[in-house]
């Protein structure tokens, strides 16, 4: 599925929601329920640093599609993160640069973004593009 | 409410914070993060738009009359802040942008009042602005910086402390009261430690300044820096107290220090205090309103404040301790009213942003004190900090909103 349709189909589930609680019960059963990465990975070279709550991320390449793994000590940061990953993972390189995350606004959301929160989040997306982008200039060769 | 001591009445005080009385994600708001910075009376914020309406000018310059007006408000400020800590002079009293620029223009000054080799003992207490400071005046200087550790309470070892005092020590710096924890430090009894041993003292007074009386003749401190941004007034203006000694020795912060003093005759032209270390246009209208909110302060009084709030602060620690695994950091003798807390293994983040969606301020993460952190083996901490204008019954509120963020992360 596009990048585009998944981001449209998490913004059907969010409005089936009437306030904000549930919307974070929902993140927190996201956080709790994804085991999103491999022990071996969540390591030092591998962190997210803000100063609220840490966030690993790690990508490997599947065929042409790039496959991220990620956690965070805080839950509702990983509730969030499960989000990015269902929309960025096994997703082609060039779909993942372009990729608009403006969704989580539409979700609302969008203060879990705020550079201010500090808790890794964003750096997390631009971290996401970054790898992509590295293996987006890998392919060209 | 069960306790004697009140002599001023909360709901009053309340009307004349505006901010107050507002709802966030719509529930009346719980400012509970007084620590970070504090809100503003209406006299404050009136004063402030009073300044522009009325004597908006520059100080220091002109002969005509609205300059005159500013100067002469602007130096008025200075002295209600020196009676209010009872400094000697007037000229004690330099203003600067807050305590953090206070600490670093002492910490410049002191590059030409230490040397290789010599010592400057910081605590393991400190907010960041108390450390890094002095440990680029240590690298540049190849200085030595020396910490003195904490125990399980939060409180500073005396015995560690007196151990690293020697000689060698040029000056020692730690705060009144640890933002991160609250703990008040025996301040008085470690400044003539630090005098016993020929060493000069910078008191970080940002925390205590809101919630105590200070005295610093009594204390007998050589500098002493704090914010007018956390003490009800305007932001952008701090305050550094130094002897008069002290702030003669101390070369010009800004301006070029080094060349100023190989050119003596222009030495002259800045060494009168406190203009000395007050180079260019000051912020003037958060100097002058500055003076108001200590009158504010003065009209409330600082042993009704203190008395009161300590009221808020047993009262919220017990009401927290009702909670299972319930992890109160911080537990000193003497403490101010802040309470730093982590609820079983759940994050602070995670409860932090499930309050604020119940409109309770509280503030989450290291509080800009890292190497506490490190100390307690936790990555950081929820904090609720008390002034004045709070309420035991927004402790209730914080209480309820605690417990639905449990039911929901567990
Ligand atoms: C103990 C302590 N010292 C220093 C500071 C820094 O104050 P400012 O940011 O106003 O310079 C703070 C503010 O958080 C503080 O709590």
């Amino acid at each position: 599925m596009s990048i585009d349709k998944i981001q449209e189909e998490i913004v059907e589930e969010f409005a089936l929601f009437d306030d904000w609680m549930q919307k974070y019960e929902y993140l927190i059963e996201l956080g709790k329920s994804l085991p999103l990465i491999d022990e071996q990975y969540k390591i030092d070279d591998n962190i997210i640093k803000g100063c609220q709550s840490r966030v690993w991320l790690h990508a490997d390449i599947e065929g042409n599609k790039v496959v991220y793994t990620a956690d965070s000590d805080a839950i509702l940061t990983k509730g969030l993160i499960a989000l990015m990953i269902r929309t960025l993972s096994d997703q082609k390189p060039d779909d993942i640069v372009n990729a608009d995350m403006s969704f989580i606004d539409q979700i609302g959301l969008k203060e879990h973004l705020s550079p201010t929160r500090a808790n890794g989040l964003l750096s997390m997306i631009k971290q996401m593009k970054f790898y992509a982008l590295a293996m987006q200039a890998k392919d060209q060769f | 409410m069960g306790t004697e001591i009140l002599s001023f009445d909360v709901e009053k005080i309340r009307e004349q914070f505006p901010v107050l009385n507002q709802r966030v994600n719509g529930y009346p708001l719980v400012y509970f993060d007084n620590a970070a910075t504090s809100q503003k009376p209406r006299a404050v914020i009136d004063a402030i738009s009073e300044y522009y309406q009325t004597i908006n000018s520059n100080v220091h310059r002109g002969v005509h009359h609205l300059s005159q007006l500013a100067t002469d408000a602007y130096e008025k400020a200075r002295e209600k802040v020196q009676l209010h800590i009872n400094a000697r002079h007037t000229h004690e009293i330099i203003f600067t942008k807050g305590t953090t620029d206070s600490i670093n223009l002492v910490a410049s000054g002191f590059r030409d009042l230490i040397k290789e080799g010599d010592e400057i003992i910081i605590s393991a207490l400190e907010h960041h602005s108390n450390i890094v400071p002095w440990q680029m005046l240590c690298e540049k200087i190849r200085a030595k910086l020396k910490v003195i550790p904490f125990n399980d309470m939060g409180e500073l070892i005396q015995e560690e402390y007196d151990k690293l005092l020697s000689e060698k020590t040029r000056l020692v710096a730690f705060n009144h009261i640890s933002n991160a924890l609250g703990t008040i430090n025996p301040a008085k009894e470690m400044i003539a430690k630090a005098h016993a041993a020929g060493a000069a003292v910078l008191i970080d007074g940002a925390q205590a300044i809101p919630h105590m009386a200070v005295d610093v003749q009594d204390l007998n401190a050589d500098f002493y820096a704090f914010s007018s941004h956390k003490m009800f007034g305007p932001t952008g203006v701090g305050i550094l107290y130094g002897k008069e000694k002290w702030l003669e020795k101390l070369p010009p912060y800004q301006g070029g220090g080094e060349m100023i003093k190989t050119v003596s005759f222009k030495k002259t032209t800045y060494a009168g205090l406190p203009h000395k270390f007050e180079a260019g246009t000051p912020n003037i209208e958060a100097g002058i309103v500055l003076g108001v909110a200590v009158d504010f302060l003065q009209e409330i009084g600082l042993e009704n404040i203190a008395a009161y709030e300590q009221e808020l602060l047993e009262y919220g620690t017990q009401r927290l301790m009702e909670f299972d695994f319930m992890r109160i950091i911080g537990q000193a003798e003497n403490k101010a009213s802040v309470i730093s807390f982590l609820m079983g293994d759940l994050h602070p983040y995670d409860v932090g942003s499930i309050v604020d969606k119940l409109g309770i301020a509280l503030r989450t993460g290291h509080h800009c004190a890292q190497p506490i952190m490190d100390g307690f083996n936790i990555p950081g901490t929820l904090r609720a900090s008390f002034s004045f204008y709070n309420t035991k019954g927004e402790t209730d509120r914080m209480i309820e909103a605690l417990k639905k963020a449990k039911m929901m992360l567990s």
